[in-house]
């Protein structure tokens, strides 16, 4: 395997860049070679595939009614439920992304991995309970609650899918790429077993398969990170000075690493990002969907406490994982070579961080070879695609939910659709955009896609978050303050970041960027609201009236669940 | 407003139940914030003090700053369910019995 390794010749170069480049990406961007056939992985991604299958066949039969399908039926536990939402977040390239920052950067990795949970407790604190208590499949059931259904679930759908389509094509795109990397399959298969696996978790067996799929991933992937932890620490003898004096002997940047880089620089940027983060973990759709899945409040709210554990929990893993990479990587193994190396430093030089074979998100890749030999090599690699599987499905479905449910039913049927007919139109929902997936991810194949994650963020963010909160919180929004505020929210979004940096100048090649900030977070949000403010003060029409009228009841039930939707029967 | 919302919002206990939870949830979502913001101010004007050894080796004030950020979100989160999943609910549970 390490001999296979080194036959990769174009390295994961721009994916160093991932992370920092984008604020968060996600995706593997940049070139990369097929690598040999690696039988380890693919067997046990198979075994994965398989079990997966099994238990897609059996949530098929148990899926009839659309509670279940958008939602597993209500009857999801808590803790597993955390799990799942442990799934959903946790990415293939939130692991070998942060580990492969923290190996070439450090401690610059821990502001990320700070970032990236710090928005679960807010979900907690203001918006799991109130969220479960008032709606029934989606975020826009509550959105809407006491307004015109057509243009809130119409404006609500769209921030869904263009959250969606974005975080899809950068799935997709990282998908093929790392498959390519860890399996030697050629791209185009990769995205197309992807799509196929996807449909089929998702038109088949509904929530109730999405969930276990999560579920399992977020098992798979927290033990094996926890196996290569274990290892590293127990190199030294779980002494975590020893091992950071290890890494600042060996890196090139020697005790920078220990302490903040580049990354963050000015405190626009910073501020921007963090809120960027926060927030938009609070208006992810699918990851809202999931607190439909349990039976009460209550559950939702230990389904939050769990997830943050494992997330925060896995966090931490990464980053010594990272800090692993460094001693492992970079330094001489027993035989005093450099297997993962593409070239031995010369002689009382250190080696070069840019020298990895695959680049530096394979750090924890090439990580798990050194702990745990090809067998976990083959692992951690299935877990990395299962990874991806798992967070594409999760999507599609929140996708196909906002079209059957919120345009569908609600705004084109106006509410007269047969469930039968809805959930129809979900499956051909799902169906339309796993082809659509696969065609954007062959399209976007040499494309540097990292800045679509970020982009997905910021619009849940500025559209989705703002008018969530607002119809919770505040009695007085109206319909067209949220639709002209959110409107505001989700276009700024998308103009600025493409007058940023990231895209006017990485992307369009433009010598200089027209908006300064990589990230638009801190505008757009405040946009949004400032926007869903000031329409639904200077909005006195009757309608608007009557919404105001109607917040009392909707805040009851929010608060008591008197009224909310409860689990099914089965 | 049908009357069993009226009879909610007139019931004491549920003004008890909003003010102490909303009270709760504002509090820790506050300091969750400013547990944040000021580690993310800290990276952008204290690089000095987080890239500080804490004794005679490497390890930075940085590392269990860091870890401290992550761990605290947890913590929080535990605090906030306990005591909803507790005394929150047992008054909610109370509110919805005195309607029947």
């Amino acid at each position: 395997m390490r001999a296979a390794n080194s036959r990769i010749v174009a390295a994961l170069a721009a994916t160093g860049a991932l992370v920092p480049a984008t604020s968060f990406a996600d995706a593997i961007g940049g070139a990369v070679a097929k690598q040999a056939t690696n039988y380890e992985a693919i067997v046990m991604f198979l075994a994965f595939v398989l079990l997966t299958l099994g238990i897609t066949f059996w949530a098929a039969r148990r899926t009839k009614s659309a509670k279940d399908f958008y939602a597993a039926g209500g009857g999801i536990t808590g803790f597993q439920n955390g799990l799942a939402i442990a799934g959903d977040y946790m990415s293939a390239a939130s692991f070998l992304g942060i580990a492969g920052l923290v190996y070439s950067s450090g401690f610059d990795g821990l502001i990320y991995s700070v970032g990236w949970l710090v928005g679960w407790p807010i979900v907690l604190f203001l918006i799991a309970e109130r969220l479960r208590n008032l709606g029934k499949y989606t975020f826009a059931d509550v959105a809407s609650y006491r307004f015109q259904q057509t243009p809130i679930r119409t404006l609500s759908a769209c921030g869904s899918l263009a959250t969606v389509t974005f975080y899809l094509i950068a799935q997709m795109v990282g998908a093929g790429k790392l498959i390519q990397l860890l399996f030697g399959l050629d791209y185009l298969v990769a995205v197309i077993l992807v799509g196929v696996l996807m449909i089929g978790y998702v038109t088949f067996g509904g929530m109730l398969a999405t969930t276990w799929v999560q579920i399992i991933k977020a098992v798979m992937l927290l033990s094996g990170a926890s196996f290569m932890a274990f290892m590293i620490l127990a190199k030294f003898s779980f002494n975590p000075e020893a091992m950071f004096q290890a890494a600042v002997n060996i890196h090139p940047k020697g005790l920078a690493i220990m302490s903040p880089g580049a990354l963050v620089t000015d405190p626009v940027s910073a501020i921007s990002l963090g809120m960027a983060l926060m927030f938009g973990t609070a208006g992810l759709p699918h990851i809202l969907m999931r607190f439909f899945t349990v039976s009460d409040a209550k559950e939702a709210r230990k389904s939050v406490f769990y997830a943050t554990g494992f997330i925060g929990y896995f966090y931490i893993l990464t980053f010594i994982i990272g800090f692993g990479a460094i001693v492992l990587i970079l330094a001489p193994d027993a035989n005093g070579a450099y297997p993962f190396l593409k070239e031995a430093p010369l002689a009382g030089a250190k080696a070069v961080i840019a020298n990895v074979i695959g680049g530096t998100n394979m750090a924890a890749i090439h990580t798990a070879n050194a702990v745990g030999g090809n067998l976990f090599y083959g692992f951690i690699s299935a877990v990395a695609f299962a990874t991806i599987l798992a967070v594409v499905a999760g999507l599609t479905l929140a996708g196909a939910s906002a079209v059957s449910h919120d345009l569908y039913a609600s705004v084109f049927a106006k509410g007269r659709a047969n469930e039968q007919d809805e959930i129809r139109v979900s499956k051909i929902t799902t169906v339309v955009i796993g082809i659509v997936s696969i065609v954007l991810g062959v399209a976007f194949e040499n494309q540097n896609v990292a800045f679509m994650v970020g982009l997905a963020f910021v619009i849940a963010a500025s559209a989705n978050f703002p008018i969530l909160l607002m119809s919770m919180f505040w009695g007085k929004m109206t319909t067209r303050g949220a639709v002209l505020g959110g409107s505001l929210g989700l276009i700024s979004a998308i103009v600025l970041l493409v007058l940023g940096p990231t895209v006017w100048k990485a992307v369009l090649g433009n010598p200089a960027a027209i908006f300064p900030y990589d990230n638009p977070g801190l505008f757009s949000i405040l946009l949004s609201f400032a926007g869903i403010w000031f329409f639904s003060i200077t909005d006195n029409s009757e309608s608007a009236q009557a919404e105001r009228r109607a917040f009392e009841a909707q805040y009851v039930r929010s608060q008591t669940g008197l009224g909310a939707e409860g689990a099914s029967a089965h | 407003m049908s009357k069993n919302t009226q009879r909610i919002v007139n019931n004491p206990k549920f003004q008890e139940l909003i003010a102490r939870r909303s009270a709760f949830a504002w509090t820790l979502s506050i300091a969750m914030l400013v547990i944040y913001f000021g580690f993310i101010l800290l990276v952008a004007f204290g690089k000095g003090f987080l890239g500080t050894p804490i004794g005679a080796g490497v390890t930075t004030w940085g590392i269990p700053i860091g870890l401290f950020t992550i761990v605290s979100a947890f913590i929080l989160t535990g605090i906030y369910v306990n005591r909803a999943n507790g005394e929150f609910d047992e008054l909610n549970r109370q509110i919805l019995e005195e309607l029947k």
